[in-house]
């Protein structure tokens, strides 16, 4: 399968990544080899099995309802650009 | 009373009659200690970032953990509006980007929720009772919190409510009016808080709903929808959806075509406006959350979490009627939430419950409005209320003094006995001294004694006040009435 420019300035923009025009193209080229060798997989007879998101049959681990952790907020605030009364802030937001 | 409406009532537009389609969207926060994925607590009103562990701020390389007793809460409000128990059901992302959401992304159920299919019965406000289906319940994230007041260009971001619980509960597009919305979201709030799952206060945000809303022709296609948000209260619901509804049919009248969109509601302009969103906002980009196994349910599981399930409001509310015999309005009062449904039982529990009943629903509940309290905290509780109900169904005491006891208690905050006792009220039953009353009450009023024995027999109802008066309202108004009349007649 090949992506076009269109597609990938469109998969950029939902992702956040800032790509230039004059870059388009070769990530289109790069993409598409990429996603062409995983087609490989599209030999694989699968006929009869059930979609899977893993190959290992775990059970999901789950934790007792109990406060354990929190009440750091100056390390939770510690990587942010800005911060005010224990906020990170951001410039403003709102539609 | 007024003749229930079988079919809601059509908005009238230039082009003929139209019908409202609503689905409603309710994010419910779970009642638990910790959070969906991880430890940090989940309590309201906290220091800004206190309640935020490294997995809700998305620090890298932090991993989610499912909190069990999260899914035990989905599962038994699945069951409580009567849906179905997937025992698979897993965890995808959604992906967005906003300031609130460290993870860029919220952990979701998108196409294998933890229930799917259920109904709940409502009964609109003058509209004929109606079953609404619920298409869905999945458990996902809440993103943190966006204060965009505090800073003129600096919005404050606060992850506390980052990774709590939430179910989002999707109704199919089965109600017709702002009526059968509200009546649905009051249903639905009475169900959840039954079961303890979520305590349903709008107000500080622990239940959102988000309304889908559109117009049609009666007996026509479905039409475009648009997506309400932000409708904080259950009184702004039928607000919204008015607004919205004219709002399509103007805009389709007048030759215009409703856009699929987002629009939030301003409660104080009371009307709608579009976010502007861009094209893109939403596209998702939903796949399988790679932190995550697959959630598989053992009946074992399920069975234990049905067998603890608490009667619901329906349940209860018919059972009131059959086994005290109450009315069906007076049930539906005393199920309205579970404390007073308990305090209701506790007080007729072994006395006459129609009696038990007049007094909670009359003086009781004035005057729990009149001092501010609610039957969970009022100082005149089940018991001493009871203990009244009691005086009066013995015979101890009268309605009507029951009514001055009862101001006594409220007082004083002494039982009703000790009252009676104290103040002397103890009903007279004794005919002998009531007799003796009445010749006296009739020796000083010959002349009304003549008149009523001449034809005035409304004087009747003079002559039991005054002997009312001379017990101070101690006699036993049956019994006085009782001896009364024939030594009236002579």
């Amino acid at each position: 399968m090949a992506l076009d420019q269109a597609t990938v300035a469109r998969i950029a923009n939902l992702a956040r990544i800032k790509v230039t025009d004059d870059e388009l193209q070769a990530w289109a080229t790069d993409l598409s080899a990429i996603i062409t060798f995983v087609e490989h997989l599209d030999e694989v007879n699968v006929d009869g099995v059930e979609p899977m998101t893993g190959v290992g049959d775990f059970p999901l681990p789950l934790r007792a309802d109990k406060v354990s952790d929190g009440g750091y907020a100056e390390v939770v605030t510690s990587n942010a650009p800005e911060g005010a009364l224990g906020f990170y802030t951001v410039p403003k937001v709102v539609e | 009373m007024a003749e229930l409406l079988e079919h809601p009532k059509l908005l009238k537009g230039d082009s003929g009659e139209w019908e409202i389609v609503i689905g409603l969207e309710v994010h419910a926060q779970v009642i638990s200690n910790a959070k969906l994925f991880s430890g940090a607590p989940v309590a309201f009103g906290a220091e800004p970032n206190t309640q935020v562990s490294l997995v809700d701020a998305a620090f890298p390389g932090m991993l989610p953990v499912l909190n069990e007793h999260c899914v035990e809460q989905a599962v038994l409000t699945g069951l409580g509006i009567n849906g179905t128990v997937n025992k698979y059901s897993r965890f995808d992302r959604k992906n967005y980007f906003y300031a609130d959401l460290p993870q860029g992304y919220q952990i979701s159920q998108f196409e294998h929720p933890i229930v799917t299919g259920g109904y709940i019965d409502i009964e609109p406000e003058g509209e004929v009772p109606k079953r609404i289906g619920v298409t869905r319940l999945h458990v996902e994230q809440d993103a943190g919190k966006s204060i965009h007041d505090q800073h003129p260009t600096q919005s404050y971001i606060d992850l506390n409510r980052s990774g709590t619980a939430l179910m989002e509960i999707v109704s199919e597009p089965d109600m017709r009016s702002g009526e059968q919305a509200t009546a649905y979201l009051s249903k639905l709030r009475q169900v959840l808080r039954y079961l303890g799952t979520c305590d349903g206060n709008m107000d500080q945000g622990s239940m959102r709903c988000d309304i889908n809303v559109s117009v049609r022709h009666p007996g026509d296609e479905l039409g475009t929808r648009c997506e309400v948000k932000n409708v904080n209260s259950i009184r702004f619901v039928r607000q919204a959806i008015e607004y919205e509804a004219r709002r399509q049919i103007r805009l389709i009248e007048n030759g215009g075509e409703v856009v699929q969109e987002t629009r939030l509601y301003d409660p104080n302009k009371g009307e709608t406006r579009s976010m502007r969103s861009k094209e893109d906002a939403h596209d998702y980009r939903y796949f399988p959350d790679p932190d995550l196994l697959p959630l598989r349910l053992e009946d074992e599981f399920i069975e234990r979490i049905r067998a603890g399930m608490p009667e619901l409001p329906d349940a209860k509310r018919a059972r009131f009627v059959k086994d005290y015999g109450i009315a069906d309005y007076d049930a539906w009062v005393m199920t309205a939430d579970q404390a007073t449904a308990d305090f209701f039982e506790t007080v007729v529990k072994g006395r006459d419950a129609k009696l038990a009943t007049n007094w909670i629903t009359g003086d009781y509940f004035a005057y729990l409005n009149r001092e501010g309290f609610d039957v969970t905290n009022a100082p005149i509780g089940a018991e001493k209320l009871g203990g009244l109900v009691d005086l009066i169904s013995d015979n101890t005491i009268s309605g009507r003094i029951a009514k001055d006891v009862f101001e006594a208690m409220i007082e004083s905050g002494k039982d009703a006995a000790a009252i009676v006792e104290e103040k002397g009220l103890v009903q007279i039953t004794d005919t002998g001294a009531i007799e003796a009353i009445i010749d006296e009450v009739m020796a000083k009023n010959a002349d009304k004694v003549a008149d009523y024995r001449g034809g005035k027999d409304k004087l009747f109802g003079f002559f039991v006040g005054q002997v009312m008066k001379a017990t101070q309202g101690k006699a036993n108004p049956a019994l006085v009435n009782q001896l009364l009349k024939p030594k009236l007649d002579g």
